[in-house]
């Protein structure tokens, strides 16, 4: 930035077709593997998690299970009507029938399928939860240690400083990029805007380390390791709660990601998260390395 | 362009996304249900690396979480085998298991075998945990029984054992070529853990047929299937692979991990 003078970026804007902003490099190497490396492992975290899901579509609040008592906050199955069969899912004591969804009940009339999620969501699309386990923790793995990387490298090259971490100037700026966002007009600039540092701080600093961390305690193991584990998030069955809200949230992130790479430009997106490269907003101030 | 969007192209855009969420499903995966698809076997190595850091990061005695009395608020949920029906298990059944036997072989010094009696009249452990099922639901109950290490200590393990493997007596799966015996199979650090006991009661009453009677093995800090039911020998091993398809359990046979810590 303090290379730049009010010369260079004139005559650079002279130079470039008229109404384009500079092209510049956005995204690191470490920021655009880990990337992709991410998008496959939550695909398959997701789809065999639900496979993991269905093997017992509750869940409870607490460090058991009640079968003999009440401390369900979801349950997914299906129950015999007049009309046949059909899928019903319990939230919070409400009950709704869920079959034109697939919850509970899927597959043909004639031949329905009795899962908590359709098999067209779950890894296999069948019922094989020591696959799902085998798969699930596999990703499990490769997730983890990707996010390791991710903060390593972010840390050092300054992504997390620059794009991630929201400033007191971009809460204050928070308004108006909703406004934006609302009308379409996005701004294409050199660091990340408010709406998306708060959405990626969202994601890398809370619902990352939750879902590792309720994930870690479902396990004895660790249990035994780090039973402050436990009382963190109070039990083990309200661990695997927190873990199946976590993945709704981060299944929602997803939906409004693709919505606005979309939205905001596919090619330009998909480009500098493949090549690093990214064309901002025409009148973006241009710094040395840009490109035209 | 990228910075022109009109209405048309924004809903459009939306639209090929989500047809790409909705062809995410389906069963191009399924080929990773094959127990000798190479990909499977790839990832299966990832629950030896969860086995080896687990193993390398918790203490070998540190105890799993013990409950108070005020936590176990239900009866113990059975799963799997309930009532078996083999003859052999169905006559000491019978007999209200006067005359069961747990063996202990293998590779030890001595082979040794103990009554029912003999095992309630030896140092007991009672602990209240928490039995996590795979399946993913939990429950707490109060667990009454013998330390399995002092036990495997009088048989006298020989160095080159690595493995205990748990014979049962109940037919967990009924096939046209005869019954599926349940076993299991741990190494020797859950062996010899604290809370490893050979389990006769349980809630303080008699471990009831549908939990295992007469003796269910307990390794708490493990899922629900490392804990085999109507237990009759323990057999000292170096090697898992004689045993069932060679995967270490029943339901690891099946495609389940061996360790079940996770």
């Amino acid at each position: 930035m303090a290379a730049m003078t009010l010369g260079e970026t004139m005559s650079d804007a002279t130079e470039r077709p008229a109404g384009k902003g500079p092209l510049i490099y956005r995204q690191s190497i470490w920021t655009r593997v880990t990337h992709w490396v991410w998008a496959i492992c939550l695909f398959f975290l997701l789809l065999t998690g639900l496979q993991i899901f269905n093997a017992h579509p509750a869940l409870y609040i607490g460090q058991q299970s009640g079968f003999e008592f009440e401390n369900a906050v979801l349950e997914i199955g299906a129950i015999n009507t007049d009309a046949g069969p059909r899928g019903r899912t319990t939230i919070f004591g409400n009950s709704f029938d869920t079959t034109a969804l697939g919850l509970g009940m899927s597959g043909s009339a004639e031949r329905p399928i009795f899962t908590g999620f359709p098999g067209a969501v779950t890894i296999p699309s069948y019922r094989d939860l020591g696959t799902g386990r085998v798969v699930h923790f596999f990703f499990g793995w490769i997730f983890v240690a990707t996010i390791f990387i991710w903060f390593v490298a972010s840390f050092i090259n300054g992504h997390i400083r620059r794009d991630i971490v929201p400033r007191p100037s971009d809460i204050a700026g928070v308004p108006r990029d909703i406004a934006d966002h609302a009308t379409l007009r996005f701004k294409h600039g050199r660091t990340y805007g408010p709406l998306q540092k708060l959405a990626y701080f969202g994601v890398f600093f809370i619902l990352f380390p939750l879902i590792v961390a309720t994930g870690l305690t479902m396990s004895p193991g660790i249990n035994a390791a780090a039973p402050w584990m436990l009382d963190l998030f109070g039990g083990r069955q309200t661990a695997r709660t927190i873990h199946f809200v976590v993945m709704l949230l981060l299944v929602t992130f997803f939906v409004v990601h693709i919505i606005m790479v979309f939205a905001a430009g596919p090619i330009n997106e998909l480009r500098s998260m493949i090549s690093g490269w990214y064309r901002a907003s025409p009148g973006t101030p241009t710094v040395e390395g840009d490109k035209p | 362009m990228s910075g022109l969007i009109t209405r048309r192209n924004f809903l459009r855009s939306s639209a090929i996304a989500g047809s790409g969420l909705i062809l995410a499903g389906c069963d191009q995966f399924d080929f990773l249900g094959s127990k000798e698809n190479p990909v499977r076997q790839a990832m299966e190595q990832a629950n030896v690396l969860t086995y080896k850091v687990q193993r390398g990061l918790i203490g070998d005695q540190t105890l799993a979480r013990e409950y108070s009395a005020s936590e176990i608020r239900q009866g113990q949920r059975p799963n799997g085998s309930t009532d078996p029906s083999t003859p052999e298990y169905m006559f000491l059944k019978m007999q209200n298991f006067a005359d069961y036997k747990l063996t202990v072989k293998g590779m030890v010094e001595r082979e040794v075998s103990f009554s029912l009696a003999e095992l309630r009249n030896m140092p007991a452990r009672s602990q209240i945990t928490r039995h996590d099922c795979v399946e993913g639901w939990s429950c707490i109950a109060k667990w009454t029984g013998t330390p399995l290490g002092p036990i495997l200590d009088m048989a006298g393990v020989k160095p080159q054992a690595r493995f205990c493997v748990y014979r049962c007596f109940d037919n967990i799966q009924r096939t046209l070529s005869g019954d599926i015996l349940y076993y299991e199979s741990s190494d020797l650090v859950d062996a010899y853990h604290p809370q490893s006991i050979l389990s006769y009661g349980l809630n303080d009453q008699v471990l009831p047929v549908a939990n295992g009677a007469p003796i269910r093995l307990r390794i708490e800090r493990a899922l629900g299937y490392k804990q085999p039911k109507y237990l009759h020998t323990i057999e000292l091993v170096d090697d898992l692979s004689p045993f069932g398809k060679g995967k270490g359990g029943y339901w690891p046979d099946t495609g389940y991990d061996w360790y079940g810590g996770i």
